[in-house]
């Protein structure tokens, strides 16, 4: 079996039975011919980002998260896994955390986007970029952005009254400990492993008593 | 400047500056994005490419042929770079395989293409266009099915023994034989290996994301076959390696490739999903222990037999390195064989040997003291040693390990857990204590820096020291700082470029010390300079405050730099101590479980240990450190597995939604204390390494807690609530 | 991600009209699964009709005391609505045990019952999957099976559905309102939307090409303990090895949908009348016919004993 369009015709049988024998091929199954079209063309988009005005002329292609990497050189938005699976890339979109690698820059026409590098800079610290440093609150810093903006927008969600899996009655208010922390941020992977740490940054900002 | 005789006091032992939990010098940037890592230096390549790597489909076999046609016809398509083109290689000595395949393939995911373009959109979805034709061959993917037979690893001390081990068991009135087993992990550092690569003629210049500068030149330069004078690795800022960047890898090397076929620059990352089976990865371990005891828990006989597997000419997990060292008894064997594996290349992550060793030793121990009715923790003190164990005329440099075993377990309170399993319930949860022995070795490594102080008094120090989390801006600054008696403000540390004195680099947990050791030495150096300079005897200089006196004489640092400033430049090379005492470190975890008496979920609810690692020298860095080992303990025990399919040969759940790390919901709070002791054999720094300690023995005390709560013992990790399960009654 | 064109729809019968006319085309709503396909051109349309922005967001009272969900709304402004929260828990609170509180910022309703598979052989091109490719096999047939589907799976596909939404909503009895290229609508009850992979894996629900989500219609509350026990190795931010929604009214017949078990929630009426017998007779009917893999048999024991938590749960409020 020499075919490159053979997995349609090999069942799965055969492939493996074929990875024992000698000699069977057929990958990658989904090169596909170029189609004859045109190269994508480009779509103009406007937004705002940490209060300025960028208009960019992007392929549709473009990741929200490439166009500030990219295009507008705004690296403080990581790429840690860019399938939406560990956090880095979170930035707020309309004072809301996403996750910038999985929507399109194109969607996001007119929208106010606030990246880590409009919280605050070196020397004027957003009181949340200040904790994580007083705490340790990271190690080899390449989460750490993304924690940071979903520690903000987090401690707002628990403000507008948005519950969480472990909230222990859906119905009442915002109320904020240890274990709603870390609930709530368990969609940003630390890898060095601050998280003891970060718990703590976050606690203090939020300033909560019953955060240990 | 050699390290031959135990450190006399020194300025370092003023503590200062050292010692003190100072906040990172670098955290300023990292919290604020402005930290650039690889991929971001848009600065020095503006005019760069996108290259994106085609991996294998097959996990062994041949390329029968490449279709790069259509690829190359794609929007913005600058070159595609096969082993067809890439024109001859060699292989590094560093690699067990090569950075691009072809016509063999040897693993799974293996480089076979690199596709570059104007965009990172079109290289990508060109990359799809590349074909690859294979002759699939047969390979051996499990560890179990290739054990049999496996030989004995090539290396020192791969099979120790001492005395009559199977005399000693078989006499044993209390006895344990059984055998563990540890899955593939992966490193899952968050930023994933990337390279920008940019030719000025015949020198090449990488931005990467490497633990180790001089071995990446080194590397380099065997793989290209081109002089290590014409490769300059820059790599300052490096988002976590875990022994994973320790090598450079396909996306240096296709990066570097690319970059002369399209003749710009080009960067390259990794995918996400790439990273499990196109670089390195922990291998699995089947480790069979067998420990004898006579009635009072003197352990008379021990041994440990490990196995893993590696591509052919790799090496093994030397699972069984904490077992010559951590505990006494007279009749000992160790021994580490190796299988051949079609696997991607195993190799060193996160405390190679003894992170899966101890994930075993550590729960045989706690069985043991089952059998013998023993609490785990005076079992443990029992079998203290403070001699090398299998050479008993070797004594330990500093060994502390029973202060850590009580104190832990005064502050963790153990005495408060029920010895027999199964006893305590929460609501819908068994709760459960455990503890485990903290375990690592120490190594020291040469190290250089040049220090030089400017007319403003400005201390700057440059060394390709890399700093993956560990915090060695802030251990240098601080060092430097003590040694020539300036605050930290007044201190630039310059890392990770191969232009700077060769370091230790970031390994082994060897970083901290050496890396420190070696700015002593350049600061030891500028010292004699500066006093020589100043007029002054070398012998009775003090530096503080930024002064430099002798006598009644006092002169400003920064005058006496002068307009040219002043620097020195020094080596730190270590002598036999290392051989001649035993250097380790050491801890004891303790952990507190729950098990859900009906789904057997695992939550760890508490967390906390005692650890000896020397001079601390920074004790919030520090902490970090140990923390981060920990919480990697925690994954290790119940959640990270890197799964086989044994019909292809490759890690089939290979990103971060199918291999779980842990996430913040499944860690507690973590309490750390270190003991305040100094070593000093190790270095002028009394210190010893801390970055893989917290990691040993972490995993085995979550598994003797879970037993502790449920009394399921389960002995292949991780431990799924599946196992559980099978030994939970319904509730 | 192969290249394509993207337009902003006006209005959704003007969206699916887009997508009905080009083949190839689909619709981009919160994109966070669909960008994640394509990117590994496990998708690859080649046109994207951008919904966000045609006013399918808000929560509405239906006249029969029920909720009339719009398909745009994002699936944390669905479980933080108070209305959700008070009356429909066992929705809000799965909601809540999915994901992360990022993809719920930017995941909708819609775009949750259109989630494709999380089988890792799915994820990867290399291998055989007669989802990605029609025709070229299953690898996940004696491969690695251990998160995968127990029941409803045929010699074609051991795939799981993994939401977590559409469990509680099959448990709710939502049904879902759509619009075609023509204009025209209907409704489709939740327990006829996803289908079983039977000989055609990759027709996943009963939407015709161009059809469009535009809302989902939750009954009228039904009182009671609402929970939904979703069980998982990661303490949060991992999909389902099961989960159950569960509805406990105080009198009359409780309510169990399974998450984690098939190519689709799982809700079988004869294990709800034999609720009395407890969580082995329930798990008994629930299971009747399960096919399970040696790597994923725990599932079978593991939903009685979840049911057993669930109804103890239950007996506790």
């Amino acid at each position: 079996m020499t075919d490159t369009n053979g997995f349609s015709l090999t069942r799965r049988g055969a492939l493996v039975s074929g990875a024992a024998a000698a000699s069977t091929t057929a990958l990658p199954l989904d090169a596909q011919p170029l189609p004859a079209e045109t190269p994508a063309a480009t779509v103009p988009v406007s937004f705002t980002v940490n209060g300025k005005k960028r208009t960019l002329d992007l392929d549709p292609r473009v990741t929200l998260l490439d166009a500030l990497r990219e295009h507008l050189h705004l690296t403080g938005s990581k790429k840690g896994c860019d399938h939406g699976q560990c956090g880095a890339c979170t930035v707020m979109v309309e004072g809301k955390r996403i996750n910038s690698c999985l929507t399109l820059a194109v969607m996001h026409d007119g929208d106010e986007i606030t990246t880590i590098e409009g919280l605050g800079k070196p020397g004027d610290l957003h009181p949340m970029q200040a904790a994580f440093v007083k705490h340790d609150g990271y190690q080899c810093g390449y989460c750490t952005p993304g924690q940071i903006m979903a520690a903000v927008a987090m401690l707002q969600e628990v403000k507008d009254g948005v519950p969480s899996y472990v909230s222990p009655d859906l119905t009442a208010a915002g109320r904020i400990d240890a274990q709603e922390v870390r609930e709530r941020m368990s969609g940003n992977i630390c890898r060095c492993a601050a998280y003891s740490n970060i718990v703590a940054a976050i606690a203090d900002v939020a300033g909560a008593e019953d955060v240990a | 400047m050699k390290f031959d005789t135990p450190a006399g006091r020194n300025p370092i032992d003023q503590q200062k500056v050292i010692g003190r939990p100072t906040d990172r010098i670098d955290g300023p940037l990292k919290v604020t994005g402005t930290a650039p890592y690889a991929f971001e230096r848009n600065d020095v390549a503006p005019n760069h490419a996108y290259g994106v790597i085609v991996g294998a489909g097959v996990a062994k076999g041949r390329i029968t042929r490449i279709d790069t046609a259509d690829a190359q016809r794609a929007p913005g398509v600058l070159s595609v770079v096969t082993y067809e083109n890439a024109g001859k290689l060699g292989k590094a000595r560093a690699h067990t395989a090569t950075m691009l395949a072809g016509p063999e393939v040897e693993h799974y995911d293996q480089a076979v293409a690199i596709v570059v373009a104007d965009t990172f959109e079109q290289a990508r979805d060109a990359a799809k266009r590349v074909r690859v034709d294979y002759a699939r061959a047969k390979g051996k993917y499990e560890l179990k099915a290739a054990k049999d037979g496996a030989p004995i690893a090539k290396g020192d001390k791969m099979k120790t023994a001492r005395g009559d081990f199977a005399g000693a068991f078989a006499s044993a009135p209390v006895k344990l034989d059984a055998t563990y087993t540890t899955p593939d992990q992966s490193h899952m550092m968050m930023e994933p290996h990337a390279t920008i690569a940019a030719w000025n003629g015949d020198e090449l210049t990488l931005w990467t994301s490497n633990q180790m500068i001089a071995w990446a030149v080194r590397d380099m330069s065997e793989t290209l076959l081109i002089p290590k004078e014409k490769i300059r690795v820059v790599s300052p800022y490096v988002g976590g390696g875990f022994g994973g960047k320790l090598w450079v890898r396909s996306d240096a090397v296709m990066a570097a490739l690319a970059a002369k076929a399209a003749g710009r620059p080009v960067k390259v990352a990794l995918a996400r999903p790439q990273l499990m089976n196109n670089t390195t990865h922990r291998p699995a371990t089947i480790q069979r222990i067998r420990i004898g005891a006579d009635k009072a828990g003197k352990i008379t006989a021990i041994a440990h037999q490990t196995w893993s597997g590696d591509l052919p000419g790799g090496g093994p997990e030397t699972a069984a390195n904490q077992t010559q060292l951590l505990y006494a008894g007279d009749n000992r064997l160790t021994e580490t064989h190796l299988a051949v594996l079609d696997l991607p290349e195993a190799n060193a992550m996160r405390a190679p040997g003894e992170a899966p060793g101890m994930m075993a030793l550590e729960v045989a121990m706690d069985e043991m003291a089952e059998k013998l009715g023993m609490d785990p923790v005076r079992f443990r003190i029992v079998n203290d040693t403070l001699v090398d164990p299998e050479k008993p005329e070797r004594k330990f440099s500093d060994r502390n390990l029973v202060r850590c075993l009580e104190e832990g377990a005064k502050n963790f309170g153990w005495d408060r857990r029920n010895p027999k399993p199964a006893q305590v319930r929460d609501g819908d949860w068994l709760v459960g204590m455990g503890m485990a022995a903290a375990f690592r070795n120490n190594m020291n490594m040469k190290s250089g820096a040049r220090v030089g102080v400017d007319r403003k008094g400005v201390v700057t120090v440059a060394t390709d020291m890399t700093d993956i989390g560990t915090g060695s801006y802030t251990i240098i600054a601080q060092t430097a700082a003590e040694m020539l008696g300036v605050p930290l403000d007044k201190v630039v540390v310059l890392l990770g470029d191969s232009r700077f004195p060769v370091s230790a680099g970031s390994g082994g947990q060897w970083g901290g010390n050496s890396s420190t050791a070696g700015v002593y030495a350049a600061c030891v150096d500028l010292r004699r300079r500066i006093a020589q300079k100043l007029g002054f005897n070398s012998d009775d200089v003090t530096f503080a405050d930024g002064k430099v006196s002798s006598g009644n004489r006092a002169v400003d640092l920064a005058k006496a730099a002068g307009d040219e400033g002043i620097s020195g430049e020094d080596t730190m090379e270590y002598g036999t101590l290392e051989k001649d005492y035993a250097q380790a470190t050491f801890g004891a975890h303790f952990v507190e479980a729950a098990v859900n008496v009906y789904t057997g979920e695992i939550r760890v609810r508490r967390m906390s240990g005692v650890y000896d690692a020397g001079r601390i020298l920074n004790p919030k860095s520090a902490r970090s450190q140990v923390i981060g080992g920990m919480t990697m303990g925690i994954g290790a025990a119940l959640m990270e597995d890197a799964v086989v399919d044994p019909r292809f040969g490759y890690f089939v759940n290979h990103d971060l939604a199918e291999y779980h790390v842990p996430v913040h919901l499944d860690v507690p709070h973590q309490e750390v204390v270190f003991l305040d002791t100094l070593d000093d054999k190790t270095s002028p720094m009394k210190a010893k390494g801390v970055g893989e300690l917290g990691l040993c023995g972490a995993a085995a005390a979550v598994a003797n807690a879970v037993y502790n709560a449920c009394g399921v013992r389960i002995r292949d990790y991780p431990l799924t609530l599946d196992k559980v399960l099978e030994g939970l009654p319904m509730a | 991600m192969k290249p394509f064109t993207y337009e902003r729809a006006t209005s959704p019968a003007a969206a699916a009209a887009a997508v009905a006319a080009k083949p190839g085309a689909k619709f981009v709503a919160g994109g966070t699964n669909l960008l994640d396909l394509m990117k590994l051109q496990i998708e690859a349309p080649t046109h994207l009709v951008d919904v966000n922005r045609l006013g399918l967001d808000t929560i509405e009272a239906t006249p029969d005391g029920g909720l009339r969900v719009g398909a745009l709304v994002r699936n944390t402004a669905l479980a933080a609505d108070p209305r959700v929260r008070r009356d429909y828990g066992v929705l809000s609170r799965a909601l809540l045990s999915g994901a992360s509180g990022q993809l719920r910022n930017k995941a909708t309703t819609a775009g949750n019952l259109l989630q494709r598979t999380r089988c890792p052989y799915f994820y990867d091109t290399n291998q055989a999957c007669n989802k990605r490719k029609p025709g070229s096999g299953c690898a996940a047939l004696g491969g690695y099976s251990r998160a995968l589907a127990v029941i409803g799976t045929s010699k074609d596909c051991i795939a799981t559905h993994p939401s977590d939404m559409a469990v509680a909503m099959r448990a709710l009895d939502a049904t879902v309102e759509t619009v075609d290229g023509s204009g025209r609508t209907r409704t489709i009850p939740i327990a006829d939307f996803h289908r079983l992979p039977g000989s055609t894996p990759w027709i996943e629900t009963a939407l015709t090409p161009g059809e469009m989500i535009t809302a989902v219609t939750l009954p009228a509350p039904v009182r009671g303990t609402h929970i939904y026990r979703k069980v998982r190795d990661r303490a949060s931010y991992a999909f389902a090895t099961i989960s159950i929604a569960a509805i406990l009214p105080e009198s009359g017949t409780p309510r169990f949908a399974f998450g984690g078990l098939a190519h689709k929630p799982w809700r079988v009426a004869a294990a709800e009348t034999k609720a009395d017998g407890g969580a082995k007779a329930i798990a008994a009917a629930a299971l009747a016919g399960a096919t399970p893999t040696s790597q994923n048999a725990y599932k079978i024991p593991l939903v009685e004993r979840t049911l057993a938590a669930v109804l103890a749960e239950g007996r506790a409020a």
